[in-house]
């Protein structure tokens, strides 16, 4: 029981350190909503005839653009905040807070854990404070129940991706080097998934590797699970995937931080 | 005879082909201060990596109050407390919210505020304990991580270079204090410092060189044993190597 009570407060302590600083820091707040907003509000705006979207799963009717770049948005909102988790990782490593962290009497596991539970929590804020905006502009999506629904989908989705986050900041020994690394994760990840466009069009016109790397992205299935969720609905092959690859990704990130291949680069 | 504070016994540690460090044994006993004193590139840091579990050692075993490093670790890490050379407080939190953060992730629960209100107090700060951690000096967050170290109570105090970058007042006040400390709560210390004035009043220093121990005695010792008339003199004696005898300002 001790042990328990130990454990649940160092995921306070994590969480509520991150949570404080993440509100003093106004501007991330505001671009984790500004980003996807203005993606839903001009490049769906732009789009909106372009791409016709047919009926696909989980969709019954024809859907306006805006509808089916919703869920990709959320993906985005939940990939950003996982890779800035790993940034506040490198940022505590490089002002020596991550020693602090690691000489606490905790298995590393459990304090990564600890990490993860805490940016996924912003993540999945964050997310919602994007389907705020949704609703503000009046994108018709299902809201009841489809808010609460999408929870699991979005706690699971950013879990996978807050712990890709772990495993990146193992080997980003640098802040100077996190924003090419985040050009090489996020970018082709976001573009690399039916976030802005269903798969089959990639099928459709013909780019076969294109269409094959993105069935294996990891991040595709996470946004179909919200997508699938969103609507009431299981994906039951997203959702294999999504917490496969949580663990995959998790136990890596655990490897990586063992003090047995050591983690800081060593001095003196 | 009591448990040690701190035992290490035989530890080697590899990077690639350099040997941070060579089969270094000592010991902390309860009460005492030991200085662990060596020229930059000595080895010091890497032995406190290893003493902090952030590595771990090729060869050889570490002991904290009883409880082995690698077999033990949480129970040696929770009788362990920790000044790293680093500064470690979280700037944009205050005082006192940097300290609940140590003491919620050593799971002190309902009695971490008294102890956080009792550690400011002896340190002078109760007052600052709400500003932001940013707003203090250089000396006063040195203090703030003192205090931030003896909240769960340990055993053992590793103090790592902890007077870099202090004025001379702040330096002589933060050892005054561990050594009281010392005295008044059988907690055994190690500072390693490369500033022999540090190591004066040490009851034992330990002269750390290449990844080896060369020396092991009371100052006072080390000087008869290099027929010197200072400790500066000695370790100069042990390790050939100049001595410095305050901070160098940059």
């Amino acid at each position: 029981m001790a042990r328990i009570a130990h454990v649940f407060q160092a995921l306070m302590a994590v969480s509520s350190r991150e949570t404080v600083k993440f509100m003093h820091q106004r501007g991330r707040l505001a671009s984790a909503v500004v980003r996807p907003s203005l993606w839903l509000l001009i490049f769906a705006a732009g789009f909106k005839n372009v791409f016709g979207i047919s009926v696909l799963p989980p969709y019954e009717s024809y859907i306006e653009y805006q509808v089916y770049v919703v869920p990709g948005l959320l993906g985005m909102v939940l990939l950003f905040n996982g890779m800035q988790s790993s940034l506040a990782m490198v940022y505590d490593r490089e002002m020596g807070l991550m020693r602090l962290l690691l000489t606490a009497p905790l298995p590393r596991s459990v304090l990564l854990a600890c990490k993860l539970l805490a940016g996924t929590f912003l993540s999945v804020l964050q997310a919602y404070a994007f389907l705020v905006v949704c609703a503000l502009f009046g994108v018709d999506l299902p809201w009841w129940p489809g808010l609460l629904t999408v929870l699991p989908a979005l706690i699971l989705t950013g879990l996978m991706l807050g712990a890709l986050g772990l495993l990146l900041s193992v080997y980003i020994k640098q802040l100077e080097n996190f924003a090419g690394t985040m050009n090489f994760v996020i970018f082709p990840m976001f573009f690399l998934s039916p976030a802005l466009y269903p798969l089959w069009r990639l099928q459709e016109s013909g780019a076969t590797v294109i269409y094959q790397l993105s069935r294996i992205n990891p991040f595709t299935h996470g946004v179909e699970l919200v997508r699938f969720a969103l609507y009431g609905q299981l994906n039951a092959v997203s959702l294999a995937v999504v917490a496969g690859t949580l663990v995959v990704f998790f136990a890596a990130a655990v490897w990586g931080y063992d003090p047995q291949r050591g983690l800081v680069r060593r001095r003196g | 005879m009591s448990q040690a504070a701190l035992k290490v016994d035989a530890v080697s540690k590899s990077y690639g082909a350099v040997k941070a460090l060579d089969t270094l044994s000592l010991a902390v006993e309860q009460g005492e201060f030991v200085a662990l004193l060596g020229p930059n590139g000595a080895g010091k840091s890497t032995l406190f990596q290893l003493l902090t579990g952030l590595f771990v050692p090729d060869e050889g075993a570490i002991e904290v109050a009883g409880y082995n490093m690698r077999r033990d670790s949480r129970a040696a890490l929770a009788k362990l407390g920790v000044v790293f050379q680093q500064p470690t407080l979280d700037l944009d939190l205050s005082v006192v919210a940097n300290l609940k953060f140590h003491a919620r992730l050593h799971g002190m629960g309902a009695k971490a505020k008294a102890r956080i209100d009792d550690e400011l107090a002896r340190i002078g700060q109760a007052e600052r304990a709400k500003d932001p951690a940013r707003a203090l000096s250089g000396g006063n967050r040195r203090k703030i991580e003192l205090a931030r170290a003896l909240l769960h109570e340990p055993a053992l105090l590793l103090m790592d270079e902890p007077t870099v970058g202090l004025d001379p007042g702040s330096r002589e006040l933060l050892v005054d204090y561990v050594h009281k400390l010392c005295a008044e709560r059988g907690m055994g210390v190690l500072w390693a410092t490369h500033l022999v004035d540090e190591a004066e009043r040490a009851h034992r220093v330990i002269v750390l060189h290449k990844g080896q121990r060369i020396a092991v005695d009371t100052p006072r010792a080390l000087c008869e044993q290099t027929d010197t008339t200072s400790l500066g003199a000695a370790f100069l004696a042990l390790t050939g190597e100049a001595p410095k005898k305050k901070e160098e300002t940059v």
